[in-house]
């Protein structure tokens, strides 16, 4: 029996779709602002939409920051989506430097340093992945498919975590994981049916 | 490489979608719910909900079908329709929607579209703008289509994605319910001025249109349209392969 899904909530991202895209796959997701729930569940979302700094204040201020670290140090299943999923590296740039969770190794950095100037920002829209080195609920038969992304800043990878990338005018990365910790820098639960394939596959662990 | 995004629009009125030829002679067509749930599953990048009711009693009906058909929705979601204030876009988000448009709403209180994308982030708010030509250039529209603001549609456009909106959606009323092709010197002027994704709508009346808008302005990022798909007229899987066999990146 695989573990219920905990969905962070300290008041960045709509929960709304990611509680039907479990909903969707025959799992249950629940949403918690208890620093004492996140830190002893067995399968954490860390979900987010906006600027990192505020993000990062945010995770610091309600607890939860340390409660998600502590739960993913003890070996539970994390996935970070979108913002969620740059939280997890160890710093960001976005509007100053701003630190991360650090439980993936690397910089978030503007894609605009990585991309030509004539591709419009932010990366908008449907993309199809490259998958480098496939993980527990990433296969390497998503290569080529095409995932939803909504982002102007992309998280260089420091270590052999980097799991995916997209093609922007340069390679940005898509998915990274380490041990049972994953990010997703598109948004798998509104990524049509390739998408929920791989928030089956989180279910199912 | 990212591909051009197809977008059914529902304009939906006492819960059931409906499609005006030129803003009026509405009529029936579907659910909400289960019109929604069929375009997330049969290829659709994206939808749009775009609510005509004006009554509080409206609002509320349509906040409950909205809940219902996010449930079935896979794929990005926008909300549109008498969106003016934060608790607006507070509703909307909170019923399913991802992103929020404004129209009218923001010609009345320009300010929103700041507040909003300080609030939610620019990936939130859509500028919607209905507009005409008027002598040399275009004008912006209120009140689906009827006033005439006087705003010239470039400047409207600058103003709002300078403000904070994430992606402009380009309706044309000489070109909407024609089904002639959409409106290419307007998007094409409006592509030349921004660098947020534009959402080219009004006039698609065969798969060929699509090819031919990107075609004609490669910076457009999305085709959006309604009757035409809800009458199975324009099927979303074969428009699509059409695209790809042209040379257009599409998903498939």
């Amino acid at each position: 029996m695989s573990a219920a899904v905990t969905i962070v909530d300290y008041g960045v991202g709509n929960m709304f779709s990611l509680i039907s895209s479990f909903d969707a796959v025959g799992g249950s997701a629940s949403v918690s602002r208890d620093p004492d729930v996140v830190a002893n569940a067995g399968k954490l979302i860390l979900p987010g939409v906006g600027a990192f700094g505020d993000a990062a204040d945010k995770l610091r201020a309600t607890g939860l920051g340390d409660a998600v670290k502590y739960a993913a140090k003890r070996g539970a299943y994390l996935l970070g989506i979108c913002l969620g999923m740059q939280l997890l590296f160890d710093r960001s740039f976005e509007f100053g430097e701003h630190a991360g969770l650090g439980l993936l190794h690397g910089d978030v950095i503007p894609i605009a340093d990585e991309i030509p100037a004539s591709y419009k920002i932010p990366h908008i829209g449907w993309n199809a992945l490259s998958v480098i080195r496939p993980n527990a609920i990433l296969s390497e038969s998503l290569s080529g498919q095409y995932v939803y992304f909504v982002h102007s800043y992309h998280a260089r990878v420091a270590d052999d975590s980097l799991s995916a990338t997209t093609e922007y005018g340069a390679p940005l990365t898509a998915a990274a994981s380490c041990g049972s910790v994953f990010g997703c820098q598109f948004h798998p639960e509104k990524s049509g049916r390739v998408g929920m394939s791989i928030i089956d596959a989180y279910n199912r662990l | 490489m990212i591909t051009k995004r197809i977008i059914p629009c529902m304009d939906v009125k006492d819960g059931r979608v409906v499609k005006g030829v030129n803003f009026e002679n509405l009529r029936d067509i579907d659910s909400p719910v289960t019109l929604g749930g069929y375009y997330s599953e049969c290829g659709a990048d994206e939808l749009v909900f775009y609510d005509i009711t004006a009554s509080a009693e409206g609002r509320r009906l349509f906040s409950d079908i909205l809940v219902e058909a996010a449930k079935n929705i896979h794929i990005p979601l926008t909300v549109g329709g008498g969106i003016s204030t934060l608790s607006d876009f507070e509703r909307v988000l909170g019923c399913g929607a991802d992103k929020v448009s404004v129209n009218s709403g923001a010609i009345r209180a320009p300010s929103i579209i700041g507040v909003a994308a300080r609030m939610y982030g620019s990936q939130c708010v859509v500028l919607s703008v209905d507009a005409k030509r008027v002598g040399d250039g275009w004008r912006v529209f209120a009140r689906g289509g009827r006033d005439d603001t006087g705003l010239d549609l470039i400047e409207w456009v600058k103003r709002g994605v300078g403000d904070g909106a994430g992606e402009v959606v380009v309706n044309s009323i000489d070109t909407d319910g024609v089904r002639g092709g959409f409106d290419i010197p307007m998007l094409t002027a409006v592509c030349e001025v921004v660098n947020v994704p534009v959402i080219a709508s009004g006039g698609a009346g065969c798969e060929e249109h699509f090819v031919e808008l990107f075609r004609a302005v490669p910076t457009v990022d999305a085709g959006l349209a309604a009757s035409i798909f809800h009458s199975g007229e324009v099927k979303i899987n074969e428009l699509k392969e059409k695209m790809a066999r042209a040379g257009i990146p599409a998903r498939i």
